[in-house]
């Protein structure tokens, strides 16, 4: 357990964004209306999963819907308190703890203010250990846990309860709902046992993201450049350290809007170490794959982070502009996202590129990773070399 | 004929232009404590050189940094009453949340979140609740000389924040200024809310500038319709002014773009403004300055409303120069300033900067040119850094990959070489250095919309033709003459995760002011 201050919050806002890779919507807006509930109802504390008894129940809570809505309508505070309590009912129990399960973007705040407001820890681990654009793409899914029952819950004091088929009719339910709220909405997903989460969480993401936001902000004061920082900062968690994928500037941004979504691709132009050479970053709200020359280095799942190349914060996809130097770096996804069955809901496939196996970026800069080691489960991505 | 004034750091600058848009005469003073001398002597002196009578002055275009500074510097700032309409919705975050301690303290006066407001598509959040406004507004105590009111998707729906801006006219009588946030920022209700309060907050400082500028110009003969420059590089009346006075706050950098565009004819290209410490580069599309697509802070408070896109880089005529071991050559990024007469070489001082550079490439002949001897290496060397330096900045500030044109203009731009990879052809137009106070002279009136529109049952066609109009409308308000009025700027951006097909449109139209044939 550690109780968690307004500066870790800010910490975590410029460490979520990086984890949001390119997409997850601003942890701006998140980040005040938690700091305010902190300031309001007292501090918050961050509990390590194995601190969860096997029989506690855990609530996740999150934002649903239009970051750019939620901007303009910001919520009331009390909609996921609302949320909880008619999950509790439901369940006819009380909760133990909440949990983000989205680390990357806005989400990572929300359930430090539902916490705040709640009289509720938050654990440590959520169920994506990045930003992804659905509700289905969970670890939690992944590995047999059922979103349902859920809550999704208005700032008029509209709370509506879904059950359904499967994890995919959650996502599209609770979605309309949320248009019909207004554009966005609080939810409360995939209640499980303190056993559960142990089993399918991705562990340990609020701290490293305040650690990543730490490194960022202390960089230049322990003579680092920031980009060195971010990459180092992941080092001891079970992702292992991210690696400079190209540095250059943006020459061209194609945006377009496909059923809800922002989908295009940023060409990059090389500069420094990397003059002549061309990288192109494809992204869905997020980013997807990398191709460096025509060649694929890096891919969903693994994080693919555009940071802008001096101060090492986030570029999002929405800011991305012609001119701006950034740096690509890759951080690997723990082996957790990896598995044949969280491929298949995330792998580059799920994202419609067909003729794409997912490379772990561990085989693919072994020789990086080698030098800096990886955590003990990552060790059989070295002795396995790429193709040629 | 019109007269054009720039209120700068350093210098006021004024120029008189012709209806033929001829520069009949320049003057260059510095600044003073109280402005208005400044004013007063700049104006004279172009009055006396362009041999002209005071009351053949028809329009007197004022640009000024006063108001920035009085934010900046946490001066002359009054106390609020805050109205913010959307409740429940917004509790979550109070106003000024994330507002650094002494500005708030400056600043914030009462605060109430009340219903009212809209969602995206514009169907009430809450009934607007008249008893609830009145009560807030008479709970404020009688000192709170200036209101806010901000309510939830006003650029989409303003109905809320008209209704409580009448009721506090009632309640607190007509005289105190009242800011309304659909008329001063676009969709982000708290940046809108921070650009709304700090309007509010600026009255004094803008009844002190406009009463100056009145009676400098009185006191002078001169009895022209008198306007203010705002972000956007067009032109408000006084009484505009006096309810909106944050949109002066990057008058400067603005007018600079537009000057630079006049000056050189063109309509597309970068501009380059060299000062005496920094640069600023800005982008000029379809003749108006590029307007940055992220929030602007401004005295530490994020803001959302219209400011031009600009990179500033620390490099200008008194930029220090120093010999670095393993570089070769340091430009700046500190500069001897305002001190340039008396520390640059060629004033016979000791500081090496960049105007003895220029003058010991025998571009420039300022001062003593004999008085710079300076290594011909180090020349070189720092000529070629600050071609570097100048050609990142140009290329940072490109929307695209295609070589384009530059205007260099301000006091420094004789140190901005006329080669630059990835820059097509640099000009440097006659009067370069007043493109400000000029930029102010010819600027015209303009009126903007951006809204969210729900597409699910209209056409995009009819979305787009209701802006336009609403855009006309607002320019025409604004004295704009509807026959001149034109489009010079749509922006269409769907709502990501929203598909029930939004999309926020943003349209700015412009024209000639009414009654001036010029422009």
């Amino acid at each position: 357990m550690r109780e968690i201050t307004t500066q870790d919050l800010e910490n975590l806002a410029v460490g979520a964004a990086i984890l949001g890779t390119g997409g997850g919507g601003d942890p701006f807006i998140g980040m005040v209306m938690a700091q305010q509930a902190i300031e309001e109802e007292g501090p918050v504390s961050l509990m390590d999963p194995d601190e969860l008894e096997d029989e506690a129940l855990v609530l996740p809570t999150a934002m649903m819907g239009a970051p750019t809505v939620m901007i303009e309508k910001i919520p009331e505070g009390m909609e996921a308190v609302r949320a909880l309590r008619a999950e509790e009912r439901m369940l006819g129990r009380k909760a133990d703890a909440t949990s983000p399960i989205e680390c990357g973007g806005v989400n990572s705040q929300i359930p430090f203010a539902a916490a705040a407001r709640a009289q509720l820890p938050v654990v440590d681990g959520d169920g994506m250990g990045r930003a992804f654009p659905e509700l289905q793409m969970e670890t939690f899914h992944v590995y047999g846990v059922s979103g349902t029952p859920a809550v999704v819950a208005d700032e008029r004091g509209a709370v509506v309860t879904i059950e359904a088929r499967d994890n995919y009719q959650l996502e599209w339910i609770a979605r309309g709902v949320t248009i019909r709220m207004g554009g966005h909405a609080m939810l409360v997903d995939y209640p499980m046992s303190g056993a559960d989460f142990k089993r399918t969480a991705v562990r340990g993401t609020i701290s490293m993201g305040i650690q990543i936001g730490e490194a960022v902000a202390g960089a230049r004061k322990s003579g680092m450049h920031p980009v060195e920082a971010v990459c180092a900062a992941t080092q001891d968690t079970i992702y292992g350290r991210g690696v400079v994928l190209f540095e250059g500037k943006v020459t061209d941004v194609e945006r377009r809007t496909r059923e809800g979504f922002a989908v295009g691709h940023a060409l990059l132009q090389g500069l420094g170490d990397y003059e002549k050479s061309h990288l192109e970053v494809r992204f869905q709200n997020e980013n997807l794959v990398a191709i460096r020359d025509g060649e694929t280095i890096a891919s969903v799942p693994d994080l693919i982070c555009l940071l802008d190349s001096e101060r090492a914060t986030a570029v999002t996809t929405e800011r991305l502009r012609y001119g701006q130097r950034v740096t690509a770096i890759g951080i690997p996804t723990p082996e957790i996202m990896r598995s044949a069955e969280a491929l298949r809901v995330w792998g580059p496939e799920a994202f419609g590129y067909e003729n794409l196996n997912f490379m772990p970026l561990e085989q693919r800069f072994a020789g990086y990773y080698r030098r800096y080691g990886v955590p003990k489960e990552k060790e059989k991505h070295l002795s396995t070399s790429p193709k040629a | 004929m019109r007269l054009g004034i720039d209120v700068g750091g350093t210098n006021t600058d004024a120029v008189i232009l012709d209806e033929g848009n001829r520069l009949l005469a320049k003057c260059k003073t510095p600044d003073t404590d109280d402005v208005i001398t400044g004013i007063e002597q700049a104006v004279s002196a172009v009055v006396q050189d362009a041999d002209v009578d005071p009351k053949d002055i028809t329009h007197a275009m004022l640009g000024t940094t006063q108001v920035t500074n009085a934010i900046i510097e946490r001066r002359g700032l009054t106390r609020v009453g805050i109205l913010r309409l959307g409740a429940p919705a917004t509790k979550a975050i109070r106003p000024l949340a994330a507002w650094p301690e002494d500005l708030r303290d400056a600043v914030e006066g009462p605060a109430s979140i009340l219903p009212g407001g809209v969602e995206y598509d514009g169907r009430p959040i809450s009934a607007f609740d008249e008893t609830a406004v009145r009560d807030a507004v008479r709970e404020m105590e009688d000192g709170i000389e200036a209101f806010a009111v901000s309510s939830v998707f006003s650029p989409v729906r303003d109905d809320d924040e008209r209704r409580a801006a009448q009721i506090i006219r009632e309640e607190a009588g007509e005289g105190k200024p009242i800011s309304i946030s659909s008329e001063i920022g676009s969709i982000g209700l708290l940046e809108r809310e921070n650009a709304t309060v700090l309007n509010a907050a600026v009255t004094p400082v803008a009844r002190r500038v406009v009463g100056a500028f009145e009676g400098a110009l009185e006191r002078l003969g001169i009895s022209a319709r008198l306007f203010l420059s705002q972000n956007d590089g067009t032109l408000m009346s006084l009484e505009y002014a006096l309810r909106y006075p944050i949109l002066t706050v990057a008058c400067g950098p603005t007018n600079s773009i537009r000057g630079a565009a006049f000056l050189s004819g063109m309509s597309d290209a970068i501009v380059v403004d060299v000062g005496g410490t920094s640069t600023d580069v800005g982008v000029l599309a379809g003749g108006f300055p590029r307007e940055s697509a992220v929030a602007v802070e401004i005295g530490g408070v994020q803001t959302n409303f219209r400011m031009p896109d600009l990179f500033s880089l620390g490099l200008g005529g008194g930029s220090i120069v120093r010999a670095d071991g393993a570089a070769g050559v340091r430009i700046g990024p500190d500069s001897v300033g305002y001190a340039l007469t008396e520390e640059a070489l060629c004033f016979g001082g000791n500081t090496l900067t960049m105007t003895d550079i220029a003058v010991a490439r025998g571009v420039a002949e300022i001062g003593e040119p004999d008085r710079v001897s300076v290594a011909r290496e180090l020349v070189d060397a720092a000529q070629e850094r600050s071609r570097a330096m100048f050609e990142e900045a140009v290329d940072r500030v490109k929307t695209s990959a295609e070589e384009v044109p530059v205007i260099a203009v301000g006091g420094g731009s004789i140190l901005f070489p006329d080669e630059l990879t990835g820059v097509s052809r640099v000009h440097k137009p006659e009067h370069f250095e007043v493109a400000n106070a000029v930029g102010a002279a010819i600027a015209q009136v303009s009126g903007t919309v951006d809204r969210v529109f729900s597409l699910a049952e209209r056409s995009r066609e009819d979305a787009l033709e209701e802006a336009r109009k609403t855009a006309f409308e607002d320019a025409r308000r604004a004295g704009a003459d509807e026959d001149s009025l034109e489009v010079v700027e749509i922006e269409e951006v769907p709502l990501a995760y929203l598909p029930g097909n939004a999309v926020r449109i943003k349209v700015k139209a412009a024209g000639r002011l009414k009654s001036y044939q010029g422009g």
